[in-house]
């Protein structure tokens, strides 16, 4: 849009009508939001390459079988449902409301599956002894399970939250009650969890994979 | 009502890429992320892997924000307002955590 055109729309200076960034709100909201998010997570990383750096031996518990493997399938399953949630949105542009439903329902089923198989990892490795605050190894490392629980658990956190905004999302815009913008909105959000989940899954498991 | 028809016209009320265009973004995360699976199987040195995995995980970033997150179709101003506050903040973080960190990686008995 031209500026002159711009000029047009707004009436008086007071009419709050420019926009500098040309979207609306929410959607500036919610940028805003994932800025300052995104710096909760990185200071969270950068804590833990701290105490990973001074801790001398750090474990490195992860094998191929089954911890990569599964947080490779994790991975796998949460950028397909960056793709479903992406392909959601356009088809909400597109005013097909059923197909927007049906995209999102997908999305859903994904984070879902995501949770699930994150939790039963978590299980295999409350079996092994690694908890928040305890683990098996000698020399006792008391600040393994601060880093790895707090910073896949706040993910984990995330990605259940998300779901549930997804499917009040979902529940509305089937039944007319929100815009196209509101999916939207909502799909930046989750590609966000996606995206810290792009250095979670490097930094936390595939830098902890078993040496031997 | 007036007042939020205009905001309509202000903003892009319509799809923005194509479902292909998004398969083959897809695609990309995919192959890095097979790629930094296969490194983790080889057991690179850590020093190198952490510099290809940050590097790796970088571009998926910058992928994920720029077409998933329609940053790429965004103004340039939304972009400048948003993208070099967060990459000022992290540099701030990185200058308490380097210096500090290599002379503590240093001080401790081998």
């Amino acid at each position: 849009m031209s500026e002159a055109e711009y000029e047009g729309i707004v009436e008086s200076p007071w009419s709050g009508g420019a926009s500098p960034f040309a979207i609306n709100s929410k959607k500036l909201g919610m940028w805003l939001f994932i800025i300052s998010d995104s710096l909760t997570f990185s200071a969270l990383l950068i804590s833990y390459a701290y105490v990973r750096l001074e801790t001398p031996d750090w474990p490195r518990p992860f094998e191929i079988w089954p911890a990569i493997a599964k947080s490779s399938l994790m991975t796998l399953v949460l950028l397909s449902s960056s793709l479903t949630m992406v392909l959601g949105v356009n088809a909400a542009f597109n005013g097909d409301r059923k197909k927007t439903v049906r995209y999102l329902i997908a999305t859903i089923l994904c984070g879902i599956a995501f949770v699930v198989i994150h939790a039963t990892e978590w299980v295999t490795l409350f079996g092994e002894g690694v908890t928040p605050r305890t683990n098996p190894w000698h020399p006792f490392v008391p600040l393994f399970g601060g880093t790895f629980f707090g910073l896949t658990g706040l993910h984990m956190l995330h990605v259940t939250i998300g779901v549930i905004y997804l499917a009040v999302i979902a529940w509305g815009f089937g039944k007319g009650k929100y815009t196209a913008e509101h999916v939207e909105v909502s799909g930046l959000y989750w590609h966000f969890v996606d995206l810290v989940w792009m250095f979670i899954f490097p930094m936390v498991y595939l830098l902890s994979v078993n040496p031997k | 009502m007036s007042a939020h028809g205009h905001a309509a016209e202000l903003t892009h009320e319509h799809a923005v890429g194509t479902t292909k265009l998004f398969a083959k973004v897809w695609v990309w995360l995919l192959l890095l992320t097979a790629v930094e699976v296969f490194l983790a199987y080889e057991r690179l040195e850590v020093h190198l892997m952490i510099t290809i995995l940050v590097g790796l995980s970088l571009i998926k970033a910058a992928l994920i924000m720029s077409y998933f997150m329609h940053l790429r179709f965004e103004r340039l101003g939304l972009f400048l307002l948003l993208v070099p506050a967060m990459v000022f903040c992290i540099c701030m973080m990185l200058i308490m955590f380097f210096p500090d960190s290599i002379r503590l990686m240093n001080l401790r008995p081998h």
